[in-house]
């Protein structure tokens, strides 16, 4: 039944035969615009909290990597699998603790995010060429001052790029969270799976928000890195 | 509430929550509903068949086609635009957007599904087989030019397996993405462990976090096979090198990469 209704033809496009036979309506788009706008932002907000706590996270741990060399692979290893489990059953073991929500959202889309951004920094900062930092230590640098003056800066590259990469994953990811009850755009992809109006509508503003997002940071990478306009994919 | 069966109640009442989710899995019971026998072993695995089937032709399929594509690409080293750029789009679709869409314009069914899985499957495998063939080391590849082998052989035999760490990153990373999104399946018809996940009014919070589980360790259990296989046909000279972790080896290497990086 319900492939017969998905299957109707794409002519049909005005009026009420479109929208009963779940066609794709701009009038109805124009009409029901509003419904999307509370969703997107809790979209951009599950996004930004959740990137926000992992990169936090992750720059603590590769911090500290980075200091004690043999802390690298265990935490390594448990992002991994952490990053391994699958969202929806994250989303669902995780309610017996914390309920359902975004709380349960926030913490299956942060352990996704530590993954990328650990690796990516981690990456960064072995990239540092040796000769750089003994230049800085000649300079008179201590350890935290050639941290924080050298080696970060010199990893930014590496470091936005994992930013980016955690960026649009926890936006895809963030469609999956009103399984755990934390709403945002894939609660209304799942109220209306087969029309197609609200398909297009939802799943191209969640494309939209991380093309946005993907941009912001790489202006952000221009204005943080003006001694290497050029390179960057 | 440990409803299990004779041995169960002791573990049940230990893991809580889980207890119960263990043993739905574990036993047939009524559904919440009533009328209806869910959960047990049988179901379980039936469902975890066609979660499992589904993803392997898309995954195979995504093989079969982008590793070659990827491995000529890099080769050849043209088409990175269309390399890494698949790669970047792709992970801005969200797969339950994917799937709605098909299902929206195609229709239900297996092969629906496998083809959002299919998709889903293609951006990491190709970007990493683009990225592992340009990634090694020219000097290899001018050496094995030297010795006489042609483009196929150096692919082959060179490219190939400098290449697999990185291929086999992809590779893991596509598996995890659509046993992941396979889990959706069921809001397409395709019956597989999302089923007890989509339907909580039949299956209730055990089978919900049943499935949950079973889901988690099919797909980290995919995840170590993997592991297993890249660690079996990895040559055995690679290996030695790999685990040669002095921070001087590494500098090296990167810096290999980097200057070998298309300006």
């Amino acid at each position: 039944m319900r492939a017969l209704v998905a299957q109707v033809q794409l002519q049909e496009r005005t009026g009420e035969d479109c929208i009963s036979n779940n066609g794709f309506c701009p009038d109805w788009i124009v009409e029901n615009f509003d419904r999307y706008i509370d969703p997107f932002f809790e979209h951009i907000f599950l996004t930004v909290v959740s990137v926000g706590i992992g990169f936090a996270i992750a720059f603590s741990l590769a911090l500290l990597a980075h200091r004690l060399r043999w802390t690298m692979r265990p935490i390594s290893g448990v992002t991994q699998v952490l990053y391994t489990v699958p969202s929806i059953a994250a989303f669902f073991l995780l309610q017996p603790y914390t309920g359902r929500g975004n709380l349960t959202a926030i913490v299956a889309l942060v352990a996704y995010t530590l993954f990328i951004l650990f690796a990516n920094i981690m990456t960064g900062l072995d990239n540092v060429s040796g000769d750089v930092k003994d230049a800085g230590r000649g300079m008179g640098l201590t350890d935290r001052q050639l941290l924080w003056r050298v080696e970060l800066p010199l990893a930014l590259p590496e470091i936005l790029a994992g930013l980016r990469i955690a960026t649009t994953t926890t936006i895809g990811l963030a469609t999956l969270a009103f399984f755990a009850g934390g709403g945002g755009l894939g609660a209304l992809i799942e109220q209306q799976l087969f029309f197609k109006s609200n398909v297009v509508v939802a799943g191209g503003l969640a494309v939209l928000l991380a093309a946005v997002f993907d941009l912001l940071i790489l202006g952000l990478q221009r204005v943080a890195m003006p001694w290497r306009r050029a390179a960057m994919a | 509430m440990a409803t299990g069966g004779d041995g169960m109640s002791l573990p049940a009442a230990f893991l809580g929550p889980f207890g119960d989710a263990i043993d739905f899995i574990l036993h047939e019971r009524e559904s919440v509903s009533g009328g209806v026998q869910i959960g047990g072993p049988g179901e379980i695995l039936e469902l975890t068949g066609t979660h499992v089937l589904v993803s392997v032709v898309a995954l195979a399929a995504a093989v079969l086609i982008f590793l070659p594509l990827g491995l000529y690409l890099g080769h050849r080293n043209q088409g990175e635009f269309l390399a890494v750029s698949v790669s970047n789009v792709g992970r801005a679709v969200p797969s339950l957007a994917l799937l709605a869409f098909f299902l929206a314009y195609l229709g239900i069914g297996f092969v629906n599904v496998a083809t959002v899985l299919f998709l889903l499957a293609i951006p990491p495998i190709l970007t990493n087989t683009f990225v592992g063939v340009r990634q090694v080391d020219r000097d290899a590849v001018d050496a094995a030019r030297g010795l006489g082998m042609n483009a196929s052989q150096i692919i082959r035999r060179v490219e190939l397996p400098l290449a697999l760490p990185i291929v086999f990153a992809g590779l893991r990373l596509s598996t995890v993405a659509v046993l992941a999104t396979a889990t959706i399946a069921p809001l397409a018809n395709v019956l597989t462990l999302g089923v007890p996940i989509t339907e909580p009014q039949t299956y209730g919070d055990d089978g919900q976090r049943g499935a949950a589980m079973v889901v988690a360790v099919v797909t980290l259990g995919a995840d170590l096979v993997l592991r297993l296989i890249e660690r079996a046909v990895t040559p055995k000279g690679l290996k030695l090198t790999e685990h040669d972790d002095l921070p001087q080896r590494r500098r090296l290497s990167t810096n290999l990469i980097r200057r070998n990086k298309p300006a």
